[in-house]
């Protein structure tokens, strides 16, 4: 755990006492299951998101995806009555193949990944739409998936099978971003492309195998949302959720030029959102400025981050000056000779 | 009598460790063509920056109508009517001509309101254009405009601003023949309308039709005028090159062995109508030397997979070897330390550890899973085998000197099994001590039998260090050099497009 995740942790432990003493209630076992099974649903998607932001791209298209997957899932289980292991099948392969082609138009042929994804955003959410004629799709009073609903929405002792789940999910992904050869040529992508290239790494393969799990994950997410609201209404299920996985992913330390991040920041950052929200509620602050106030949590966090690392950057400036100064004027006595203005070449990119 | 324009004197510039100018003195007159010439890193750039204000000499005194000055600043330069066509054209490709002329002097109207005034500013650049036989209107867009039409632009700039000099540096280099005598012809009539022009090239031939005058400069001092006269390609050349080599040269342990790498016929997008064709013996340096923009780089990338070979194909040992990405280049054991090391070389925010294992991970892992202890062990290995001086080598990249950060790359690859091994520039940036040592390591594994390409713009380490220089000119191998053979004047002549003969005659 680094600082950044330990500030985050504190921050995330500072928000809930004062909540908690200002109205206990916030405490109470159910508050906290039911935030606990939030914080599973956001964060699964939200950990897509991060790997993606890792490469230094975007997904946009997440919200979207959520409609168009949620009433193919329903649509598949009721109207047509799949057996449900094939319908999550279909959802999750869905979720990959959109990720896929998302991949696909970002590095084989050099779309920017806003562009790509916005328009992912406008499509999935217009096809779910024209296929529903805009009705909204849920269960009847059948059994249709009656397994997989309890599975999702259900729990071990008490504790939601969300967040049982994400836990999981993060663990995994942990392994993958922070132990394996995968991760590690994630981050190396992210920061510089070309010198990942000039390693030999298969810089689109990396890249485009970001956003195929992001999409994977959004299949999941699907199921799992479908069976929190239990009906999907296509115009608006899942509005804005891509915005909340990515302020989440830049509030656990991710940052939009890519190549930084980590998955348990991502997870932190996701708790910490939903315990906003919550705390919006339980303090009686109007609900309606529940967005303000994320986004004004989300400016403070990133500002406050940035200036610690400037001041960072800094004191390793100021260190590495001490560090070198002797040593430039000793190159100075030997470095009189004829030699000089090719050493110098280098430095102000003679060419001449 | 020719009238001064300006005159720098006795013009020092150092920066810490080396001396980029060294009491250099120059004077322009009205009206007339300076030829600057001089080996890559003499000092021409530097040289100009001085005059455009961009940098501030150590020592000496700039004289501008009859006041001297320590310094200037880039505005007071600009007022003094001194005015740039770059290298690389510093124009904006989004917008129209007449924008670019009047870029930051925008001309304005509608009073608080300060909008652009398209019109005025169109047709201000009009009767330019004309004076300088454009076939363009001011309000194209700089983006449909070729290089030599650029070039204009630039000089219609120039002219916006009453330049009286206007300094050319290498405006030639990608430009066609036809280019290049209107734009020669665009100098004649600068220069009877009275402007003065410092023209920067190593093309010989046009400094001969163009220049009245010949400067020379040579590790930051001049050490020769021509006049007119008195210019020739032998007389230039004898005094661009000249200088005391130290013998830096460790010959080969053994003879180079047979077998290598062997470029036949090879095509790059940089020069899509030349063809390459080279060889390197396992156990040898070969030098590659040429001006900056002959092909070199283009050369070395294709062979690594970065770009397309459009043509031709890399052998090693006789079989053609599949370099379709660097991936397969690497499986073949032909790795290339990058021209920029910052750029392309490292990931300068992960640590020298992550950074030395990069390219071969998959060997420290299982199942994917990076294995903590190999990888830390083989990074320690070539911190030691290079002596990389590091406290950790989990320290950051960016926080070493150069010459560490080309000793992390060069680690990257000596991880593995290197059979031919291209270096760009390895010494560029890099402190007189750890030059030697990365000369040194070269000569070691050209010594394991690896075969070696350097490219180099610096004619000391060409020289120095190989084992035998292939010149390029323009796209393509213009001559082989062994040893006996080497010398500045020989590689010069190579790289400006002369064949060796006809050289060797007229040579002292």
């Amino acid at each position: 755990m680094n600082k950044k995740e330990l500030g985050l942790g504190l921050l995330l432990l500072v928000i809930s006492a004062v909540t908690g003493a200002i109205n206990p209630a916030f405490l109470s076992l159910v508050n906290l299951l039911n935030m606990a099974n939030l914080i599973g649903l956001f964060g699964v998607f939200a950990l897509g998101e991060g790997l993606v932001i890792i490469t230094g791209g975007i997904d946009l298209s997440l919200g979207s995806m959520f409609a168009l997957l949620g009433v193919i899932f329903i649509d598949l289980l009721t109207t047509y009555q799949v057996p449900w292991p094939l319908a999550l099948l279909a959802v999750l392969l869905g979720g990959l193949v959109l990720g896929g082609i998302q991949g696909f138009l970002v590095t084989r042929l050099k779309m920017q990944p806003f562009i790509v994804t916005l328009c992912g955003l406008l499509i999935y959410r217009g096809a779910a739409r024209y296929y529903t004629s805009d009705s909204t799709r849920g269960f009847g009073y059948g059994d249709e998936a009656g397994t997989l609903s309890s599975i999702a929405s259900g729990n071990v002792a008490g504790i939601p099978n969300t967040f049982i789940f994400l836990i999981i999910l993060a663990l995994v992904l942990g392994v993958l971003l922070h132990r394996s050869v995968y991760g590690r040529w994630l981050y190396a992508v992210g920061k510089n492309e070309e010198a990942a290239r000039f390693s030999g790494i298969n810089t689109n393969i990396v890249i485009a195998t970001a956003y195929i799990i992001s999409g994977g994950l959004a299949g999941v997410s699907t199921v799992l949302f479908v069976f929190y609201t239990n009906s999907v209404s296509p115009s608006s299920f899942g509005n804005f959720y891509e915005l909340y996985a990515i302020a989440a992913a830049v509030l656990g330390g991710c940052s939009l030029r890519g190549g930084e991040g980590s998955i348990l920041g991502i997870v932190l950052g996701t708790a910490l959102l939903q315990v906003l929200q919550n705390l919006v509620n339980i303090l009686g602050i109007p609900n309606s400025l529940n967005f303000a106030v994320m986004g004004t949590v989300i400016l403070i966090g990133v500002l406050a981050d940035h200036q610690l690392q400037a001041r960072r950057r800094r004191k390793m400036a100021l260190a590495g000056l001490a560090r070198t100064a002797p040593r430039s004027t000793l190159e100075g006595q030997q470095g009189a000779g004829p030699r000089g203005a090719d050493a110098l070449a280098a430095r102000t990119g003679d060419q001449a | 009598m020719a009238e001064i324009l300006f005159e720098l004197a006795g013009i020092s510039k150092s920066y810490p460790g080396v001396m980029a100018l060294d009491d250099v003195s120059l004077r322009v007159n009205r009206g007339e063509v300076l030829g600057l010439i001089g080996e890559n890193g003499a000092g021409k750039s530097t040289l100009m920056r001085v005059l455009g204000g961009v940098i501030a000499p150590s020592e000496g005194v700039i004289r501008i109508g009859g006041t001297d000055r320590a310094r200037m600043t880039v505005n007071e330069a600009t007022r003094a009517g001194i005015a740039f066509v770059h290298q690389e054209l510093n124009l904006f490709e989004n917008l129209d001509v007449a924008a670019n002329v009047f870029i930051g002097r925008e001309r304005l109207v509608g009073g608080p309101l300060k909008l652009v005034d398209d019109a005025q500013m169109r047709a201000r650049v009009t009767p330019l254009l004309e004076r300088l036989g454009a076939e363009f209107t001011p309000d194209t867009l700089v983006d449909n405009l070729s290089i030599a039409e650029r070039q204009l632009v630039e000089i219609a700039k120039a002219l916006s601003i009453d330049a009286r000099v206007i300094i050319m540096d290498e405006p030639t280099s990608s430009l066609t023949i036809s280019e290049t005598e209107r734009l020669l012809g665009v100098i004649a009539d600068l220069k009877a309308h009275g402007v003065a022009v410092i023209y920067i090239s190593h093309r010989l031939g046009e400094i001969m039709t163009c220049a009245d005058r010949v400067v020379v400069l040579r590790d930051g001092r001049t050490v020769g005028e021509l006049a007119r006269d008195r210019l020739s390609h032998a007389a230039m050349i004898r005094l661009m090159i000249g200088r005391d080599l130290k013998a830096l040269h460790t010959p080969p342990k053994r003879p180079p062995q047979p077998g290598g790498c062997d470029i036949v016929g090879v095509v790059t997008s940089a020069f899509p109508d030349r063809q390459i064709d080279l060889s390197v013996r396992h156990g040898e340096i070969l030098g590659l030397a040429g001006l900056v923009g002959a092909g070199r780089t283009s050369l070395a990338r294709a062979a690594f997979g970065i770009d397309p070979l459009l043509g031709g194909e890399i052998r090693i040992d006789d079989a053609p070897v599949d370099v379709a990405s660097p991936r397969d280049a690497i499986r073949q054991g032909i790795y290339l330390m990058p021209e920029d090391r910052k750029k392309s070389g490292l990931v300068l925010e992960l640590p020298i550890r992550e950074n030395v294992t990069l390219a071969s991970l998959l060997n420290y892992a299982r199942m994917w899973l990076v294995s903590g202890p190999a990888e830390r062990k083989v990074a320690k290995e070539q911190v030691r085998r290079l002596s990389i001086k590091v406290p950790s080598i989990d320290m950051e990249a960016v926080t070493l000197s150069g010459g560490n950060q080309q000793k992390v790359v060069l680690g990257k690859w000596l991880s593995m099994q290197p059979r031919v091994m291209f270096f760009d520039e390895p010494t560029r940036g890099v402190d007189v001590g750890a030059k030697s040592e990365i000369y040194a390591l070269m000569r070691e594994l050209a010594d394991q039998g690896v075969a070696i390409l350097m490219i180099s713009s610096d004619m000391e380490e060409v020289i120095g260090v190989s084992d035998r220089i292939a010149v390029m000119h323009e796209g393509s191998v213009s001559g082989v050099l062994e040893r006996e053979q080497f010398s500045e004047y020989n590689v010069l002549q190579l790289a400006i497009g002369q064949a060796l003969d006809t050289v060797e005659a007229a040579a002292p």
